[in-house]
């Protein structure tokens, strides 16, 4: 009986372990680096999307692959100074 | 789907396993002899009471009546085993000094806290003492010890000199008596044995007084020095539970014996002191011990067994009975109390308030003296009887108040809402009785208190106060600290009365507060593993694995380093028992923190030169690390094999029977991997098995054993050749584990690829029959069951018929255990090998053998039964010419007067039902089939059971049309056994019943089937989940066979009942009529139920709608639109768990439409199921989700990711928090999906987050 509901009073503990997932103070800066890391981690795995890419950039697949790879790290930019630290 | 084999193909394929949970055996007493014995007594009181007076007169009346109803302590249990040696050991005195806690610094040696070190040397003088002990020993048996040769290591250890002039003159009387093996037991055995104290009663008070002069001693050694007692030499429990019941003195001679006491101090010097009167001295000191009992049992536990409550607690406690005594003792002791006080002399005011007014109170006459002596006291008093002459009449007299009694009866009952104590816990917890405030306490004590109520709590607290107990003294277990913590669980675990569950919770305790302590526990390392380490050989397993937890635990937090020096000591304790818990702990150390951390301490253990105890210890360790990691230990087998390797060569016999031991086990963790590793021992093994003889061999042979399997076919075919030599002369051995053992490596053998068939057949098989297949080794059950696995193994080399050949006359032996085991042996090997290679002769045989053990089983286990049923089974159409006879014995038996045999017999029919189908032998099965038909009266259920199932069994193979007897006849029958309410029957007859509606429905009217209905209804409460859906199941047949209306009706009708298991059960029936019938039969009755304002009929309806969507998939397409406005008359309503069950049915639609193009409904619907996310009900919360996760999988992630957009970024932290986990959810399953909806955010001064690759357009 007390499994069943355990499950989800524990839904939230499961989810954060997952990367790229928010809590309630998850900032702008974080939730769309997340983002773009998703989006540039889908280009790369949609062989389709990637060959688009290519042909719109008039780049080869190895080039942007390496850059959106590289890119991954902060695609943002850093993040942006806290008021309260 | 087809739900039928759902329901029925478990029962038909598994008939065994089914009835796992269920008592096989038939009890024939059990209903209807209960109303005989009630009948009985109301017809003849009179022949019941006196047998009820004859009882109690054989079993006295010192009996308990409600000894059986007790809960066991885990004391109980280990009474008398080795487990018992557990309450042997003591919490070592004091706190180890933590080496570690000042990190870098270099510890101080000279710390008054104990050290490592002083621990190895206490060990080492408990050693010396001993062997020296045991040379003393010895000395005595031989006879060659003289009183003058005793002085000398009596002197030696003597601690007390003022004593010792005493105890000089005393040693040689003692060696006059019989207890010659114990010179010195003035010192080392702190309570005489029992036997000395039962026999002698005091002859004379004068001379009793005299004597606690000389018990000093015993008493100063107990205060003073508890160290020594852990010489586990003290014969603990065995005596002072019998105490107090030594025959009581009169009260004077306890007055003056507690007045004597009292005036001995012990520090006075008793040297000279000799006993008057006829006692020897050597007696003396059982007397004097055994003294406090009669003083009033303060003192009554000098040898305790295990140190309980805390130190200070004996110090303080005012009460005699706060100090430890046993349950029994406690018992005995209020007993007493209560008999004493209900007795003693009658006041003035209580004769005052026991007469009426107007009585007053003579002087007695002048020459009166009163009677002295107590046996003419006696005879003086008036008894009714006598005066009755004179004292006409009766009179019933108001109870008179005598207050004094239950002020006598302690209190359990600690103040402030904390939970009853038990006599027991009385010595732990006697503080909480005080009513004090905690606030004037100082802190220490407060948080004492504060610990103790919380333990209390933990304890024997509902299980609410329990939690919230729990979750307290873990959240400040830090605040507490490790020492007030510890210094009141452990004594706790120690107590004697502990029980199981109990225990569990403390063990709970520690596991948690470990967590919160983490290296704040060093110090308590060894205390902790002296009451932990005893659940790692405990009977339960769960114990076991809770232990192994904990000391897993342990070592996280407390390091290897603490570990291994705490630890150490004990490798090479005196106490076997030490060694083996220490063995097995450290193997869980090993587990915990990787066997390379522990690798050069076992390699330095395993080489000591210092003790072979260290030895032996350091290779059980590894042998208990591969038992319990298994295939973990292969990335560093050779390491470990190279520690213990020398083992083999050792000087002690022991330490090579425990590595040879270990290598098994390694080998044994290995398989099939590893055999390099072993390159190095396999000579010494090999060397061994031609050295050793008895014990030693037994473990070699393991080893080879199980280092055979791990060979290449070529190799193992040598070996087994050699050893083979080795093993056939040790078949004839007398010693039960020798033949385990042989049997265990004979099965080895003979499964490896190398060994040829032709082999084992001209080598093995004779000896191993001649020696093994013998009546004596079927009595034991593991015996037993090892040589049934081996002849199987044998078996599948050899082939079926040579074994079966060899055995099959067996089946006729007298003995019937042995012909339970030919019959187990054939069924295996039959059921691996199949009846391919079986002679018509041996067949002949085999049936004939088999019909005769079945006829003559007087046991009631199914080992004939499964075997009978495997062995026709797979003999198949070759059954054929036995058949008449096999039916001819079923019906004979069918009509046997014992229940068992009828049971047996219709068990038997349901197993042969396909064979004999596949015989063509339906004229017998249409008469078996009559006959069980007429056995359907059969009043023992677990009978009328197994008649059902057989006859379930030839209708499943028969068939509707060609059953008899005819199922029209049949099922009419069944109606009325549907009531019957035992478990098997219902079951049985459910499953008959749904078999013939599936199959056969046109055979009755719709009238007897309606009527079944009804019956069903009341099976759906049933407690066994497949009795309630086989009858879920027949409902689906019935409506299909007669038309859903009726059966709805039925149905909906059935939701208004109260009962809400009932109702669940009537809306999944609904749901699977609808399923079964298609829903457009069912949808508009359900919908117009809808209507009718009852709550949960309303509910009924919305959850008969659930579980109808999660049936049908997706037909849901086609009545999402009809439903609509009802779910969304549900999603709006006040009630909770209409929108909780409207979103779980919701839920389940959307999953099933999923691509038919009909996310319009989807969204109108989600725009009534969103709002329902602040709901906070878990159900409701968990409903909400699911519906998310279906709308998530209908209409996709992205359209509910805009839904979740508006809340992520809110103003309000309790919005936020909950978007957040919706938006999760969406994230986790489809994070990819979301890659395209993601909204375009506007890059600020600082930060570019424009994904500008989304906007390229070729």
């Amino acid at each position: 009986m007390g499994e069943r509901y355990n499950i989800h009073s524990q839904l939230e503990h499961l989810q954060s372990k997952y990367m790229g997932t928010g809590h309630s103070d998850t900032t702008k800066w974080e939730w769309l680096t997340n983002q773009h890391r998703d989006t540039m981690a889908s280009f790369i795995g949609h062989y389709d999307l990637l060959n688009y890419l290519a042909v719109v950039e008039n780049e080869s697949k190895a080039r942007l692959k390496f850059n959106y790879l590289k890119r991954m790290v902060q695609p943002c930019g850093p993040p942006p100074f806290k008021e309260d630290e | 789907m087809n739900p039928y084999e759902d329901v029925y193909a478990e029962s038909t394929a598994k008939n065994n396993k089914k009835y796992d949970g269920y008592d096989m055996a038939l009890d024939p007493d059990e209903d209807i002899d209960e109303d005989e014995e009630d009948e009985q007594v109301s017809k003849n009181p009179q022949v019941n009471i006196q047998k009820y007076f004859q009882e109690l007169a054989e079993t006295g009346e010192q009996a308990e009546p409600f000894a059986e109803k007790r809960t066991q302590t885990i004391a109980d249990r280990e009474r008398g085993k080795y487990h018992e040696r557990r309450q042997k050991l003591q919490l070592s005195p004091g706190v180890r000094y933590d080496p570690f806690a000042e990190g870098s610094q270099t510890p101080d040696i000279h710390s008054v806290r104990r050290t490592t070190i002083a621990v190895v040397r206490e060990n080492q003088v408990m050693r010396e003492k001993q062997e020296l002990e045991y040379k003393l020993k010895e000395k005595a048996k031989a006879g060659d010890l003289k009183p003058v040769q005793t002085e000398e290591p009596t002197k030696k250890k003597r601690r007390w000199d003022q004593t010792a002039n005493a105890e000089n003159i005393e040693t040689p009387k003692v060696l006059t008596t019989k207890d010659m093996e114990t010179p010195m037991h003035q010192i080392w055995e702190p309570t005489p044995a029992r036997a000395e104290s039962g026999a002698i009663t005091p002859p004379d008070i004068s001379s009793l007084s005299e004597t606690p002069k000389v018990k000093t001693s015993t008493r100063r050694r107990w205060d003073e020095t508890p160290k020594i007692e852990q010489g586990a030499e003290t014969p603990h429990i065995s005596g002072w539970a019998e105490t107090p019941k030594v025959d009581r003195l009169a009260d004077e001679a306890a007055a003056q014996l507690k007045m004597a006491k009292k005036r001995s101090r012990w520090d006075e010097t008793p040297v000279g002191v000799q006993p008057v009167g006829s006692v020897t001295p050597s007696y003396t000191p059982s007397t004097a011990t055994m003294t406090p009992v009669y003083g009033g049992y303060g003192d009554m536990t000098p040898s305790m067994a295990t140190p309980a409550g805390i130190k200070a607690m004996n110090l303080q406690t005012p009460v005699a009975s706060m100090i430890p005594m046993t349950p029994e003792q406690m018992q005995n002791f209020r007993y007493e109390r209560e008999i004493d006080e209900r007795n003693r002399p009658l006041s003035d005011e209580e004769l005052n308030g026991l007469f009426p007014p107007g009585y007053k109170i003579l002087p007695p006459p002048d020459g009166y003296i009163p009677i002295r002596t107590p046996a003419r006291k006696l005879m003086a008093t008036p008894t009714p009887m006598q005066n009755a002459g004179m004292n006409a009449g009766f009179r019933i007299m108001d109870t008179p108040d005598r207050g004094g009694v239950a002020s006598l009866i302690p209190d359990y009952q600690p103040g402030g809402n904390l939970p009853l104590m038990k006599p027991d816990d009385l010595q732990y917890f006697n503080k909480l009785l005080e009513d004090i405030d905690d606030d004037s306490l100082p802190p220490e004590e407060a948080k004492e208190r504060k610990i103790m109520k919380l333990l209390l709590k933990i304890k024997n607290g509902t299980p609410p106060m329990r939690k919230s107990a729990l979750r307290q003294i873990t959240d400040k277990a830090r605040e507490f600290g490790a020492g007030p913590l510890f210094n009141q669980i452990l004594p706790l675990l120690m107590s004697p009365s502990l029980e199981d569950q109990e225990r569990h919770l403390l063990v709970k305790v520690i596991d948690r507060i470990l967590y919160k302590l983490d290296d704040l526990v060093r110090p308590y390392v060894h205390k902790i593993l002296v009451v932990i380490e005893p659940l790692l050989i405990d009977e339960d397993y769960y114990a076991r694995v809770e232990g192994r937890e904990i000391i897993s635990n342990l070592a996280k937090a407390a390091g290897l380093a603490t570990m291994i020096s705490t630890m150490r000591p004990d490798i090479d304790n005196i106490d076997e028992y030490v060694r083996n818990t220490t063995a097995r702990a450290f193997a869980v150390v090993a587990s915990a923190l990787g066997i390379p951390s522990l690798l050069p301490f076992l390699k330095a253990v395993c080489k000591s030169k210092k003790s072979w105890q260290a030895r032996h210890t350091g290779i059980k360790i590894i042998q208990q690390i591969a038992i319990l990691m298994g295939c973990a230990i292969l990335p560093h087998l050779k390491s470990l094999v190279d520690v213990i390797e020398h083992g083999l060569e050792d000087e002690q016999q022991k330490v090579r029977t425990i590595t040879a031991l270990a290598l098994a086990a390694l080998a044994e963790a290995a398989t099939p991997y590893g055999i390099e590793s072993f390159d190095g021992v396999l000579k010494p093994l090999w060397r061994g098995i031609k050295m050793h003889r008895g014990k030693g061999l037994a473990a070699f042979l393991k080893a080879i054993g199980y280092l055979i399997p791990l060979m290449d076919a070529e190799f193992a075919n040598h070996y087994t050749k050699e050893v083979m030599i080795t093993l056939t002369r040790e078949f004839a051995t007398p010693d039960e584990e020798m033949k385990k053992i042989v049997l265990k490596v004979v099965k080895q053998c003979c499964s490896t690829d190398g060994v040829e068939p032709y082999y084992i057949k001209e080598e093995i098989l004779p000896d191993f029959f001649r020696h093994f297949w013998n009546q004596r080794m079927a009595l034991d059950k593991r015996n037993y069951r090892q040589l049934v696995d081996t002849t199987v193994e044998i078996a599948n080399k050899v082939g079926a018929s040579e074994i079966i050949n060899r055995i099959v006359d067996d089946l006729k032996d007298e003995s019937e255990n042995y012909r339970k085991m030919v019959m187990e042996t054939i069924e295996k090997i039959m059921t691996n090998l199949s009846a391919a290679d079986i002679d018509t002769r041996l067949e002949e045989l085999l049936i004939d053998g088999i019909l005769y053990a079945f006829q003559e089983q007087a046991s009631d286990d199914t080992v004939m039964l499964n075997g009978f049923g495997t062995v026709v089974n797979t003999l198949g159409k070759r059954t054929k010419p036995y058949l008449p006879q096999i039916c001819g014995t079923i019906l004979w038996r069918l009509n046997n007067k014992s229940a068992k045999v009828r049971q047996q017999a219709s068990d038997l029919i349901s197993k042969i039902a396909v064979v004999m189908k596949a015989c063509q032998e339906e004229k017998l099965m249409s008469h078996l089939g009559q006959v069980l038909f007429e056995y359907l009266g059969e009043e023992y259920p677990e009978v009328l059971g197994s008649i059902l199932g057989a006859l379930k069994g030839i209708v499943n193979v028969i068939g509707m049309t060609k059953m008899s007897p005819p199922i029209k006849d049949l099922l009419p029958r069944l109606t009325p056994i549907l009531k019957n309410r035992h478990e098997k029957v219902q079951e049985n007859c459910i499953e008959l019943v749904g078999r013939i509606a599936d199959r056969g429905a046109e055979f009755v009217s719709a009238r007897e089937w309606m009527r079944i209905c009804f019956e069903l209804l009341e099976l759906l409460k049933a407690h066994k989940k497949s009795i309630r859906r086989a009858a879920i199941n027949t409902f689906g047949y019935i409506a299909k066979a007669i038309g859903p209306h009726d059966v709805l009706a039925t149905l909906l009708n059935n939701l208004k009942v109260q009962e809400r298991q009932n109702r669940v059960c009537t809306t999944v029936a609904i749901a699977i009529v609808a399923e079964t019938c298609s829903p457009f039969t069912v949808l508009p009755g359900l919908m117009n139920e809808y209507r009718v304002p009852e709550l949960n009929v309303q509910n009924g309806v919305l959850k008969s709608l659930s579980f109808m969507f999660e049936y049908i998939g997706e037909m849901g397409k086609d009545y999402i639109y009809a439903v609509t406005p009802l779910l969304e008359d549900a999603l709006m309503d006040r009630d909770l768990v209409h929108r909780q069950t409207a979103m779980s049915a919701v839920g389940h639609m959307a999953l099933g439409v999923a691509s038919f193009g009909c996310e319009d409904a989807l969204t109108h619907l989600l725009n009534y199921v969103w709002p329902n996310i602040f709901e906070t009900s878990p159900h409701v919360i968990q409903a909400f989700m699911s519906a998310i996760e279906g709308f998530r999988v209908g209409i996709g992630p992205v359209r509910l990711l805009y839904y979740t957009l508006q809340g992520l970024f809110h103003p309000a932290r309790k919005v936020r928090d909950v978007y957040w986990r919706v938006y999760n959810t969406l994230y986790i399953s489809a994070q990819d999906s979301l890659v395209a909806g993601y909204p375009k955010v506007q890059d600020d001064g600082k930060n570019a987050y424009v994904r500008y690759e989304m906007d390229y357009f070729l």
